[in-house]
């Protein structure tokens, strides 16, 4: 187990690393093409346009066709990373995901550009919190989310190799290197932290905060284990399971609503167990969100490293 | 939820009453210097903020000037009235031109404007109808506003009111098909007591809509689904007017606004990366200087 890394005063776009990642991909393999909704700024497709202009296909502002394209395209040998602002990705088009990529099991890679609440004072239209609900819920589809750049781009890679119906959470809100030089592994859990009291399972931007919760529950003598939960959907139920047997309890941190993301598909396997653990789901818990920047949505609704921690010693102390 | 300021909805009430009763040379002139006020404090609000959609504020304030301003039957004062017109603005990122037009009619205090996008503002990035006066629906997302007209002139027509629905399309926004829908079924019904303005700047996000998937001829897309067609320059107060209250036949009417993104900033006019780029401060002043000439 390597030291953990506490949130350093350098954070990243992960869309950087991600444009960077797919444009080397398409280098290597001429399949691969990029689809997007007038959104090459955005999506940080701009290199990638320059490289390869008649592999980036942008369909104007037009999700639902941006989707069924990618279908086409994947149908027909391509491998399509189709791109756009994830709430309009993932609400606009979410009939055509069911359908015409996950039903018919076309491998498109489904990239959710700026999730979660990224796009702060652009309000609700733009945050896309429900993304993770939606798409848990859509068979053979898997929900990835990576944590920093380094994990961006090892998905990056995953995804193009793959050949599965797969969207992945392309983070804009700045993280630090959290994963250090452990590539992404789908399927999988990392135990960033490990600990014997109470079990972190975090995901996307809340995995620095709960290492950084971690880190101050260690102060107060709690011992917080830290799961960086990157695949959402097929979900490492076996690292839930080790961490109900070896620790008392289990906080979920996302920036989603708690309704069927992570934290709603941890309880799943938490309750059918014979002896389940006591939770902490933190999320944001069906509300539109005021008015206000990433930074203070964040901690509007409770996901910062001291709501974590305080959730992890309530859970410490609840069984103790 | 916002309240109205009596004063400045008693000013613009006189405005109203001076329109009516100037001739065109006077009427032309009073839009021109109220939606160049309109820019001015749209520019102060995202400076401010460092946020907002330039381009597409500049180029959509006259015609959102002339329909508060010379057009729409509304009351500042009596937001929830049932039978005022309807106005829907689909292109709800150009939230900052419609709050400055909305405080300028007194649907809310104008102080309220240095609070766009702040901590809890009810000035959100994209409107709010739960919070400010004056804005009927929810917008952001693209494609939502004409069908939700749709339905609001459908509504209009079954309860008997003679109550008209506007609706402010962007080009780019016409690429999804959701608009296309609306517009068939409006068409198919004969809704006459609908109007679509499409803010035709021939730009969007990133780059000219005709480069990125070509709407011409959007007169005679429109056509085809059953409406009346007029095109006008779109910074033309007297045309616009002219073209919102023309008499209707029995289809729903659409009016190509032709207009400039950045319009009245001439270092902005038609350059795509003033669709949401942050003016500084120095470029604010020389910007609100072009607009008092
Ligand atoms: C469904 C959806 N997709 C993408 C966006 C992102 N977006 C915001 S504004 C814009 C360009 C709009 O262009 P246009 O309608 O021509 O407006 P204008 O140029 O007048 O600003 C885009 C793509 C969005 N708001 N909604």
């Amino acid at each position: 187990m390597s030291a953990p890394v506490l949130s350093s005063p350098e954070a990243f776009d992960c869309r950087v690393a991600f444009a960077d990642e797919l444009a080397a991909l398409a280098r290597e393999d001429e399949r691969i093409v990029a689809v997007c909704n007038d959104s090459v700024g955005s999506s940080n497709l701009v290199q990638f346009q320059k490289e390869f202009p008649d592999r980036l296909i942008n369909v104007g502002i037009a999700e639902q066709d941006m989707v069924g394209v990618g279908a086409g395209l994947a149908l027909s040998g391509y491998i399509p990373f189709v791109c756009g602002a994830s709430p309009f990705l993932t609400g606009r088009a979410l009939e055509q995901i069911k359908a015409d990529v996950a039903y018919s099991q076309s491998p498109v890679v489904l990239c959710g550009m700026s999730p979660g609440m990224a796009y702060g004072e652009l309000g609700p239209t733009h945050h896309s919190i429900e993304d993770l609900s939606w798409l848990r819920a859509i068979a053979g589809l898997d929900v990835i989310v990576p944590a920093d750049p380094a994990e961006t781009r090892s998905a990056v890679r995953w995804a193009a190799h793959a050949a599965r119906p797969a969207f992945l959470r392309v983070g804009r809100f700045k993280v630090p290197a959290v994963t250090g030089e452990r590539p992404f592994t789908y399927g999988a859990a990392t135990t960033l932290r490990d600990g014997t009291d109470v079990t972190v399972v975090a995901a996307g931007t809340m995995v620095s905060r709960a290492l950084d919760a971690a880190e101050e529950a260690a102060e107060q003598g709690v011992s917080v284990r830290v799961l960086n939960m990157s695949t959402i959907a097929p979900l490492d139920e076996e690292a839930i399971r080790a961490a109900m047997r070896e620790t008392r309890g289990i906080v979920t941190a996302e920036e989603a609503t708690t309704t069927g993301g992570l934290g709603a598909a941890v309880a799943a396997v938490v309750v059918t167990e014979r002896t389940p653990v006591p939770m902490r789901l933190l999320g944001i818990h069906r509300e539109f969100a005021p008015t206000g920047t990433t930074a203070y949505l964040l901690e509007h609704f409770g996901l910062t490293a001291a709501d974590i921690r305080a959730a992890a010693l309530t859970l410490a102390r609840t069984d103790a | 939820m916002l309240v109205a300021d009596p004063r400045t909805a008693a000013a613009w009430r006189l405005f109203r009453q001076e329109f009516a009763d100037a001739g065109p040379e006077r009427r032309r002139e009073m839009l021109r210097t109220r939606a160049n006020q309109s820019r001015t404090a749209d520019l102060r609000m995202i400076g401010r903020a460092k946020l907002g959609h330039v381009g597409g504020d500049m180029s959509v304030l006259d015609i959102l000037t002339t329909l508060f301003f010379g057009v729409l039957r509304v009351d500042p004062e009596k937001p929830e009235w049932a039978d005022r017109d309807r106005f829907v603005l689909s292109k709800g990122h150009t939230a900052g031109a419609l709050y400055a037009t909305l405080a300028a009619a007194g649907f809310f205090p104008e102080a309220e404007l240095d609070t766009f996008a702040g901590p809890l503002s009810a000035l959100n990035g994209h409107p709010n109808r739960v919070k400010v006066p004056g804005v009927e629906t929810n917008t952001g997302p693209l494609g939502h506003g004409l069908p939700v007209s749709v339905g609001m002139a459908v509504a209009a027509r079954l309860s008997g009111s003679s109550r008209h629905v506007y609706v402010v399309l962007g080009d780019g926004e016409l690429q999804e098909g959701s608009n296309w829908e609306a517009a068939m079924t409006a068409g198919h019904r004969g809704l006459a007591n609908l109007t679509a303005v499409v803010d035709r700047n021939r730009l969007q996000q990133g780059a000219r809509t005709e480069e990125t998937n070509t709407l011409d001829p959007l007169d005679d897309k429109f056509r085809a689904f059953g409406w009346d067609v007029l095109e006008v320059d779109g910074h033309d107060h007297l045309a616009l007017f002219e073209a919102l209250t023309s008499p209707r036949g029995s289809r729903p009417t659409c009016v190509i606004a032709n207009t400039t993104k950045g319009r009245g900033v001439s270092f902005m006019e038609d350059r795509v990366e003033w669709h949401h780029k942050v003016p500084s401060a120095e470029q604010i002043v020389t910007a609100t200087a072009e607009l008092a000439r």
